[in-house]
């Protein structure tokens, strides 16, 4: 048995620390060469260093597979969802419109849709996807839910509400141990954390 | 001599940095490699494992090496794309002569006989030493030891000293102060076991990204952290506590803290007692910093401070990480120190989970100052002015003591007495001084008025513009030896490809050079290896006593910790355990650390403190790193970084274009407006030269002890433009 059919990808946005190092592994792989399909962003760099990955979300209805007119994308038995065949994808983007994640990009210079495969060609052969194994942080984890849950506090989650629709995801986000959901538009604003409390109580 | 042989745009256009994108003939041609090397990244002093993928002797890629247990596979961007140093069109394969229009390749015996002809000419006139060496912590252990040999022993000048200057002296010499040997007192592997991390001046995220790792293993098991820094890092940012202390308050704060322990009954008194001398002093000291007595002087408020304290107190088992925030200072020596007393005073060392280091930044940050490049010292850690230090390696080299030079200028006054016209030649290898050092008009001035200057490098640096010989040496992955990491553990750097073209390994270039100065006997090495054997041996008897290991022995074992002192031993991951110290009698000194007003602190005309440091995508000067394309596009210039409140205050907008003016000098950045600064603090990053480079603005300032430069403060003022960015 692989161990793709219980390993999947686990996201911290505690941990990272912006540095890119997923992003610029990714660009090494032999299948999409030169160009990273897990994606970097800056949350809000005025007010803040955090950072978060991309990376696509695996989900178990995809939104992308179901709105493709051309039948490009497909879910495989691992519950893989692979990035756009070439030979059918007609770069329609309805795709990169659907995904409430926003994950697919479109690529104008190749009219193709491109997106992570679970980084396909090293996990089906057990091998960490690529982003994974570098991140300096942890940030990003590759492995079962049991390993997960056993080395660290932050615990899983793989239920999103999306304007009132539970989205169910084959990878996961990791939620902070004292927290059981996850506003990530918080009603009163963005909450402060003890670091940011903290500078603003600086003397100068 | 010294000025630039051709238009500075004539020499990029030849010479670079221009960027790398790809492997060579592309990703698509790249295919299976015929064979793989493991060895270590290039760059920092985490030096993560890596696997290098070799093809048609060619380096086509990094891959992770899982099994390697610092790392497991783990890197940052830099890491990921080293790769594409290799074969990069910037690389020097041929000497080059100085004409006068730009640079011509010459043969490599005619380049050598200039070499010795000019230092034997030079030294003839204004004696040995006008001659002057700079070396670099980048080069393995087997460099590092032969670079300080043939200064001695080939050129005979007392001036060689070397870039960690600008990096691991400050907590050198404190730990030597305080414990009697200098190396980070416990393995990694004890980060994840603690109750308590303290990072006091580590942008950890950025500096040492995998050491991020190690805290949140720590915080899985349930530990704190606390972060002290003038900036929000991202280690920072989800911190238990976090002081935004002011730049140049690093001791006070750190005073105020033990003050705080002292007072919540924190001493550990049967340790002070059993294992250290001078803590009344200190205790005495530390009495006149009361959390609300230092508040205003530190930036930070007393019940902040009051709450490190008592985390401190409350956590069974702590460990405190520093780096060079609270180490490029006048006082760096200092600050080092009173973190030193924090943990002595509470008996927080030398236990699993418990103890202290100090973050080493350069590639060999740790070895390379062990094995005798530095002014004041011989292999082995031993001082050049300890006569019977000086006695043992006078012996073990077979020259008589008293020809041995005594203790020379440090990298800064090197540049300086070249400036004077005192030292007249220069020999450099692995530095580039006109980025790194402060007050880079002054550094430029120095180098235009040398007689001879000869530069060993692979890519042509800034400073070897201004040569009048290039030699070209090998890159990190061209040659075989050993590097020391963060730990204290001596790791295999393996060679995957040959230097390309007519280029040499360095040590190969060093010993040729003593052949054609006389010295070919002293310098009989026929590989790496060689020097690492005649290194371990020096090194027997010595502090850092590696003479129980061999390169067999660190493959076999994935590194092993020094101080090693035979065969049989295993190496000694932890140091201090049972509270015994490298001091005779085996006790721990403590230092009490008043506090010292910064050397170039603000005043009404440059009211602004400029604090500098790095980014996570290049290292040091750049002089790789910015010549890697997926890396210069992650952070392409330098950004000035002030907070809102400051920008409001000057009408300064987020991108818009400013002049930074400090006492010496002004460069023009544009301005990243974040809520993660200091409001009375700015900060830029210090990889770029000439009008990009923050040295134009920092000073010549320096530790009294440890001669390491002020980097981390300097007064400014901020000034618009007339025209606006886009």
């Amino acid at each position: 048995m692989s161990r793709l059919d219980h390993a999947t990808l686990f996201i911290d946005p505690q941990r990272c620390i912006g540095c890119q190092a997923c992003v610029q592994a990714c660009s090494e792989c032999p299948s999409h060469d030169g160009v990273s399909m897990i994606h970097l962003d800056e949350v809000h760099r005025a007010t803040t260093v955090q950072t978060a990955p991309s990376v696509c979300m695996h989900c178990e209805d995809p939104a992308c597979v179901a709105v493709c007119p051309a039948d490009a994308i497909h879910k495989d038995a691992h519950g893989v969802v692979h990035t756009a065949a070439t030979e059918r994808c007609i770069g329609c983007a309805n795709c990169v419109l659907a995904c409430p994640f926003g994950v697919p990009k479109h690529d104008t210079r190749t009219e193709l849709m491109t997106k992570c495969d679970l980084c396909y060609d090293r996990t089906s052969r057990d091998l960490r996807p690529m982003c994974a194994t570098v991140c300096p942080s942890g940030a990003l984890f590759y492995g079962t839910r049991e390993e997960v849950e056993d080395e660290r506090q932050a615990r899983p989650i793989d239920v999103f509400d999306i304007g009132g629709q539970a989205v169910r995801t084959r990878v996961a986000y990791m939620l902070p141990a004292h927290e059981t959901v996850l506003h990530v538009a918080e009603p009163a604003g963005p909450r402060r954390s003890v670091a940011e409390t903290c500078l603003e109580e600086a003397l100068w | 001599m010294g000025r630039l042989p051709a238009p500075l745009a004539d020499l990029q256009a030849r010479y670079g940095p221009h960027l790398e994108y790809a492997p060579p003939g592309g990703f698509a041609a790249r295919g299976e490699p015929d064979r793989r090397v493991q060895t270590h990244c290039c760059f920092c002093g985490q030096q993560c494992g890596v696997t290098l993928a070799v093809k048609d002797e060619k380096v086509i890629a990094v891959e992770p090496w899982e099994e390697f247990p610092f790392n497991q596979g783990k890197l940052c961007p830099k890491g990921v794309k080293r790769y594409l140093q290799s074969n990069h069109r910037d690389r020097l394969t041929r000497p080059l002569v100085r004409t006068g229009r730009g640079f011509a390749p010459i043969p490599w015996d005619e380049a050598l006989d200039i070499v010795a002809e000019r230092i034997e000419r030079l030294q003839r006139l204004h004696g040995p030493d006008a001659m002057a060496v700079l070396s670099g912590a980048s080069l393995t252990n087997e460099k590092a030891y032969l670079m300080g040999k043939f200064a001695r022993l080939a050129v005979g000048t007392r001036h060689i000293d070397y870039n960690g200057r600008l990096c691991m002296v400050a907590a050198g010499a404190a730990n030597l102060k305080a414990f009697g040997i200098d190396r980070a007192a416990n393995p990694w592997a004890d980060i994840p076991l603690t109750d308590l991390v303290l990072v006091t001046g580590a942008n950890v995220s950025e500096c040492s990204p995998i050491t991020t790792d190690y805290i949140w293993r720590a915080r899985d098991r349930g530990a704190k952290v606390i972060v002290i820094d003038p900036r929000l890092t991202p280690i920072a940012r989800t911190a238990d506590l976090y002081l935004p202390v002011k730049p140049g308050h690093d001791s006070a704060l750190m005073n105020a803290i033990l003050h705080g322990v002292i007072r919540l009954g924190g001493v550990d008194e049967r340790f002070v007692e059993a294992h250290t001398t001078g803590f009344d002093a200190v205790r005495e000291t530390v009495a006149g910093y009361a959390p609300e007595a230092v508040e205003h002087l530190v930036g930070v408020p007393a019940h902040r401070i009051e709450q490190a304290a008592r985390m401190w107190t409350q956590a069974p088992r702590t460990m405190l990480l520093h780096a060079r925030g609270i180490e490029h200072h006048t006082k760096g020596v200092e600050n080092v120190l009173s973190c030193i007393n924090l943990v002595l005073a509470t008996g927080r060392i030398g236990r699993p989970g418990c103890g202290y280091a100090t973050i080493t930044g350069q590639g060999n940050g740790q070895g390379a100052r062990e094995h005798g490049q530095r002014c004041n010292q011989l292999p082995g850690a031993r001082d050049i002015e300890n006569p019977a230090h000086r006695a043992e390696i006078a012996t073990f080299w077979g020259v008589p003591e008293a020809t041995l030079p005594g203790k020379g200028a440090t990298a800064p006054e090197i540049v300086a007495l070249a400036h004077r016209g005192e030292v007249r030649g220069l020999l450099s290898l692995c530095f580039n001084p006109l980025v790194s050092l402060p007050d880079a008009r002054f550094t430029r001035e120095a180098l235009e008025r040398l007689d001879f200057f000869v530069a060993i490098d692979f890519f042509m640096s800034e400073t070897a513009r201004h040569a009048d010989l290039i030699l070209p040496g090998s890159l990190h992955e061209e040659d075989d030896g050993t590097v020391t990491n963060v730990e204290g553990r001596v790791i295999r750097i393996r060679k995957a490809v040959d230097p390309p073209g007519e280029a040499r390994r360095d040590w190969e270039i060093i010993c040729a050079i003593a052949a054609r100065l006389g010295k070919e006997s002293l310098f009989r090495f026929d590989s790496s290896e060689a020097i690492f054997e005649e290194l371990r041996r020096a090194s027997r008897g010595g502090l850092a006593d590696y003479s129980g290991i061999t390169w067999k022995k660190i493959e076999e074992r994935m590194g092993v910790f020094w101080p090693c002192p035979s065969i049989d031993h295993p190496g000694t991951p932890r140091l201090f355990e049972g509270g015994r110290f490298a001091h005779p009698g085996g006790r721990a000194r403590f230092h009490a650390v008043e506090h010292r007003p910064p050397a170039d602190d603000v005043d009404a005309a440059y009211p602004i403190r400029l604090t500098t440091g790095r980014v996570v995508s290049q290292f040091l000067s750049g002089n790789q790193t910015r010549r890697i394309g997926p890396l210069v596009d992650q952070y392409p210039e330098p950004l000035l970084e002030m907070h809102p409140i400051l920008a409001g205050r000057l009408g300064i907008r987020d991108g818009e274009r400013v002049r930074v003016r400090s006492r010496r000098d002004a460069i023009e950045l544009r301005a990243q407006v974040v809520a993660t600064i200091r409001p009375d603090t700015v900060f830029v990053p210090y990889h770029w030269p000439g009008e990009q480079s923050v040295n134009r603005l920092t000073h010549r300032s320096y530790d009294p002890v440890a001669g390491i430069p002020e980097f981390k403060v300097s007064a400014v003022r901020i000034e618009r433009l007339d025209e606006v960015a886009p």
